[in-house]
């Protein structure tokens, strides 16, 4: 062996030590970071079209409930949480749609044939027939499906539901 | 610079006397089986670590043990791997200590004066059998629900005391959320640390008495 190549042995353990650990360090360390952090690289978004039910069957003028549930699943337990919408329509074509959660602390709103009045059976809370707020503390009207959330498809009413 | 900071550790710390007496001591002529040790404190090191990960998902109760290892396995990024390692890396813990054990034996470095070496290495053993047999129960699939079962009833067959370390282990008559429960704090709290500290006695033995030499022809 001649000039600057040489390395003696020790510095030759050395560096192989070194080399070796470094890469036995990153091909477990690496994956390591991702098993830990992979909760909060999952979006947790779902979105689906939900089928209300067939237009014409919903009364003109009424507001009328449809619920459904969703599942959503968190590592690997699975929740069922169901939802609920009034929908009303205001001619052969035309629909509101808007969610019954009360927009002050989320419980669900009734609709009240007497008073033509949303109440909310927690605060009292009262939301006028398109949603707007009567009375009480909720902080604005109540959500609605509108625009490009709602289609019919073969005479169904479906709302894109969007969760997460 | 680097070296000023260095030699202000050094001397608070004693660097350069720790890596002496462990990494660059003398030893006699050897060979790859003089490695055996080193090997089961990487593995040791190795499982260590994989389990810390393993615990962040790892849910020890019946009704959550085998979904939560489903998850890691199918959820989880890298779950697989990390479970593997830590699955595969206790069989080969097992196996090295064992040849590590046979390797002293055959050498005679058992005797004077590394005589509590040895037993200490008995009780790293053991200790390292005992990880094998609670780690074994976690999954609570059938495999591991039964092999408990059969462990557990052998330990119940022992005269007198039989019936006490059976129930004693299972934390009752019959294997139940309080058998995995016990298994899992044995398995991540008490035999770890025993471990540990037994491991700590155990290298410092070794720096104190160095390794020993193969006997000759004459021995």
């Amino acid at each position: 062996m001649a000039g600057s190549h040489n390395i003696s042995r020790r510095d030759f353990i050395k560096i192989t030590t070194a080399a070796v650990g470094t890469f036995i360090g990153a091909a477990i360390g690496l994956p390591a970071i991702d098993f830990l952090i992979d909760p909060a690289l999952k979006s947790g978004k779902t979105d689906a079209w939900i089928p209300l039910g067939k237009l014409d069957a919903f009364e003109i003028g009424k507001p009328t409930l449809a619920t459904f549930t969703r599942s959503t699943v968190n590592g690997w337990e699975k929740t069922v949480n169901s939802y609920g919408v009034f929908v009303l329509c205001t001619s052969d074509t035309e629909t509101l749609v808007l969610s019954n959660r009360c927009t002050h602390l989320g419980c669900h709103v009734n609709w009240n044939v007497d008073k033509q009045e949303y109440i909310c059976p927690c605060h009292d809370a009262q939301f006028g027939i398109n949603g707007e707020v009567l009375g009480g503390p909720p902080p604005r009207p109540l959500d609605r499906f509108s625009g490009d959330q709602v289609k019919v498809e073969d005479g169904t009413l479906l709302i894109h539901f969007l969760e997460g | 610079m680097w070296k000023k900071l260095f030699a202000w550790l050094d001397e608070r710390l004693a660097l350069n006397d720790l890596y002496k007496a462990t990494l660059d001591r003398p030893e006699p002529k050897g060979n790859w089986w003089n490695t055996l040790g080193s090997a089961s404190l990487f593995l040791f090191l190795l499982q260590g670590a994989t389990g810390i990960f393993l615990s962040v998902y790892y849910t020890p109760s019946p009704d959550h043990a085998y979904d939560s290892i489903q998850y890691i396995m199918n959820g989880v990024a890298f779950g697989w791997l990390i479970r593997g390692i830590h699955h595969w890396g206790s069989s080969v813990m097992v196996l090295v200590v064992f040849i590590h054990m046979i390797r002293v034996f055959v050498t005679a470095s058992y005797k004077y004066p590394r005589e509590l070496t040895w037993l200490i290495g008995v009780g790293l053993l053991l200790c390292t059998l005992g990880m094998g047999f609670t780690g074994y129960l976690l999954p609570w699939n059938q495999k591991a629900f039964w092999a408990t079962t059969v462990g557990t009833a052998i330990a119940g067959s022992v005269p007198w005391i039989g019936p006490f370390l059976l129930k004693a282990l299972r934390g009752g008559t019959d294997l139940s959320a309080l058998t995995l429960s016990r298994f899992f704090a044995a398995h991540i709290w008490i035999l770890p640390a025993a471990l540990t500290g037994l491991i700590g006695v155990h290298l410092f033995l070794i720096i104190k008495h160095g390794e020993s030499e193969f006997p000759g022809k004459d021995d």
